[in-house]
């Protein structure tokens, strides 16, 4: 039975093989690109995000990215680390890519990275924040480029933002998994490096529901709340805060408020403090443009998951034009992605010899205003404040910061709860 | 008896096919195939319980996640398993499943039914939790990365084809084991077990023993399956423990055909084949699962394996008609 199966599959697949191997006709350079996003399960819509911002951009040069014909092959990793190894390995040995692009989790992340040491091939993250992957664990992972954010990127810059404003203690609840000790790690530091207290870690589990027991043990000592919430826990927690009957300043991570969930949020939202590399209410021409587009095209706002793989696509198409419309092989290719400087909807973005971009970050506030000349009044997350050029270690030495661990559960350790 | 020996003889005659082609295919149909079989010896161990013994577990990535989590932190931490000791990470990690089946066994065998099924439900959510929340060892959501696979003499197992002679070899070893295991004496008293508990309990047999010790065994196997599997994807995480893998290891099962051993390895290589195969060819591939599942529960309950049986009655059936029909017109 099971050879019976094979026998049936596997001339489909020699065949396939055999055809993407040979290149159609010998116009222009054909550049392979093997795309992972999870377009079934549960991230299925952030998936769609992804694919559908990088997409746009290869729609706009007409499937050319510098001069090259591009093969666009998404691949399904369904959100799990070890499904996404398999389809990268499908995409690398089956369909001959040049290099990888894509992952939406942190896990999943880890998990590709390896794969590109081992196979020598490229793999680009435009999502996938973990922080290690720029930091500590970058010796073993010289295939690896950021093209998007380390977790803890804008949380260095936001902690000294919560120090000007006057906040002295301040309470922290973030989904209890790495990205949530990372970005709230990154706060943390910053925060009590300028003066500031965290008093109280709370570490809701991932799949959160009811904050109903959290709320009321959060400390009312604090003068704000730090957040980290992630996917139906973003809508969750605010609705249920406002209903406890919060006066309290909330602050949080960017992707709590990103704008793949800011139109589903309530009014409950407004004035709620988060920070990003992306705001889709950035006042630049570029940006303006390209959230003009976006809506037209797909009928929504566009979230830093589209953003960050629409400017992956913008980068790519530097670096190809650069390499004269070609694959120029694994090293060149590095070395050109890391001397890339563009414009992108976020803002100038270049990068730092560790293959982590050198960024503006927005502190963005939630507030109800028309922009860019639409009719009705939306929420949006206004810009109140750019941090230039931040690095992934923002004001801390890099020396420094890379002797001490990566954040976690318990680092840096909680000094002033109780 | 000759219906059975034919049997054997197919079994071979496949194992002998995906030996032939496998090797000449693609790296990636190598792949597939390979994690197909590692996931099978644990789809085959839990067939030992809910097809041998009437014990529907749904914890059974427990097992699988414990062999795994195992060689991955000997591997990375210790640096043990990469050479000619991988053998002896295999023994440690079949060792491991066993001796916590032997733990969880204790707590689970009293339960039958949906209290079993419960239980090493609740049982299986211990060891996520674990995997996900000991982050000093497993690596909490991130997992575990196991760089490298094992070399030893001139074998080498990065090779994606010599990794797979390894799996085909443990899994035709094991699957050996438990067809064995399932034809001795004790196989058809877990059999008895599982038809009709009371009388055997009233022959003499001690059926918590049998139960336990079975559960000890599909446990122990379950262990050697998260061995291979670390290194297939070279990735463990806790997504390899958590209840959707135990329910897949289920459904495979059921799907093929439960309490025939090579039932539970069908299922799982169709599943694979959707999931990871035609998951690459189309965007609707979830539908086809979907009707697959749904199809099997209403038209072949005994799973794929009971069409031929299925078939014979249909058979018999007509042929009866077909008589009767015969007797009824030389009577008239």
């Amino acid at each position: 039975m099971t050879s019976k199966l094979l026998r049936r599959f596997g001339p489909i697949l020699l065949g396939g093989t055999v055809a993407f191997g040979i290149p159609a006709t010998v116009k222009s350079e054909e550049v392979r690109i093997g795309f992972l996003a999870p377009t079934t399960g549960v991230f299925a819509q952030v998936g769609k995000d992804m694919v559908d911002g990088f997409k746009m951009y290869l729609d706009e040069k007409n499937n050319k990215l510098g001069g090259a014909d591009i093969k666009f092959i998404v691949e399904d990793e369904q959100g799990k680390p070890d499904t996404a190894v398999t389809k990268a390995k499908k995409l690398i040995l089956q369909d001959k890519v040049h290099f990888l692009v894509g992952g939406l989790l942190a896990s999943t992340g880890y998990a590709l990275a390896p794969v590109s040491t081992a196979e020598k091939v490229v793999y680009i993250s435009p999502v996938s924040s973990a922080d290690d992957l720029t930091q500590r664990d970058l010796p073993k992972y010289p295939y690896f480029f950021r093209t998007g954010w380390s977790s803890s990127q804008p949380s260095h810059p936001f902690g000294q933002w919560a120090c000007e404003q006057g906040y002295k203690k301040i309470a922290i609840i973030a989904a209890d998994y790495a990205f949530g000790y990372e970005v709230s790690g990154g706060f943390q530091r910053a925060f009590e490096a300028c003066g500031g207290q965290i008093v109280q870690k709370i570490w809701p589990p991932l799949t959160t529901k009811d904050f109903g027991p959290y709320i009321p043990t959060l400390r009312a000592d604090a003068d704000a709340i730090f957040t980290v919430m992630v996917g139906p826990m973003s809508l969750q927690f605010p609705k249920q805060l406002a209903a406890a009957g919060n006066k309290k300043p909330v602050i949080g991570g960017g992707p709590s408020y990103d704008e793949f969930v800011l139109p589903s949020m309530g009014d409950e939202v407004i004035g709620h403090v988060s920070t990003l590399q992306y705001s889709a209410a950035i006042d630049t021409p570029i940006n303006a443009a390209f959230v003009k587009a976006y809506r037209t095209k797909f009928g929504k706002m566009p979230g830093y998951y589209s953003e960050t793989n629409y400017t992956t696509g913008l980068i790519l198409d530097q670096v190809i034009g650069k390499a004269g419309g070609k694959y120029p092989g694994a090293e060149e290719f590095l070395k050109l992605l890391g001397a890339v400087k563009i414009d992108a909807p976020r803002g100038p973005v270049s990068y730092d010899e560790m293959r982590s971009p050198v960024q503006n970050i927005y502190i963005k506030k939630v507030a109800k205003v028309k922009m860019f000349g639409y009719p009705t009044e939306e929420l949006w997350n206004t810009v109140i404040k750019t941090y230039p050029n931040v690095n992934q270690f923002g004001q801390f030495k890099k020396d420094e910061f890379l002797a001490t661990p990566v954040y976690s559960r318990d680092y840096p350790p909680c000094k002033f709860c109780n | 008896m000759r219906s059975h020996t034919w049997k054997i003889l197919m079994v071979v005659a496949a194992l002998a096919a995906v030996l032939i082609i496998v090797p000449n295919t693609g790296s990636f149909i190598i792949l597939l195939v390979t994690r197909a079989l590692a996931f099978s010896i644990l789809v085959m161990s839990l067939d030992i319980l809910l097809g041998y013994t009437g014990l529907a577990s749904l914890g059974q990535a427990a097992y699988l996640g414990v062999g795994a989590y195992a060689t991955a932190i000997l591997a990375t931490k210790y640096h043990i398993g990469l050479g000619w000791d991988f053998w002896l990470v295999m023994l440690i990690g079949t060792l491991l499943g066993a001796a916590l089946a032997a733990i969880f066994g204790l707590l689970a065998i009293r339960a039958s039914g949906v209290y079993f099924l419960m239980i090493t439900l609740a049982l299986g959510q211990c060891v996520w939790g674990l995997a996900y929340r000991w982050n000093s060892l497993t690596g909490g959501d991130n997992g575990i990365n196991v760089r490298e696979r094992p070399k030893f003499g001139g074998i080498d197992l990065a090779n994606e084809q010599t990794f797979f002679f390894l799996v085909f070899a443990v899994f035709c070893a094991a699957l050996l084991l438990m067809y064995t295991l399932v034809r001795s004496p004790f196989g058809r008293s877990l059999a008895g077990i599982r038809e009709r508990e009371l009388r055997m309990q009233i022959l003499g047999y001690n059926t918590w023993l049998h139960k336990y010790i079975a559960f000890i065994i599909a446990g122990a196997f379950g262990g050697l399956s998260g061995v291979l599997w670390a290194h297939t994807a070279g990735i463990v995480s806790p997504v390899n423990v958590e209840l959707p893998t135990s329910v897949d290891a289920l459904l495979m099962a059921v799907l093929g055909g439960s309490g025939t051993l090579v039932g539970g390895v069908i299922g799982t290589f169709i599943v694979f084949g959707l999931r990871e195969f035609l998951s690459t060819l189309v965007p609707w591939w979830q539908y086809v699962l979907g009707i697959v599942y749904v199809a099997t529960i209403l038209y072949l309950p005994t799973g794929l394996m009971g069409i031929p049986e299925r078939l014979r009655q249909r058979q018999a059936k007509s042929n009866g008609r077909d008589t009767a029909k015969k007797l009824a017109s030389a009577t008239s």
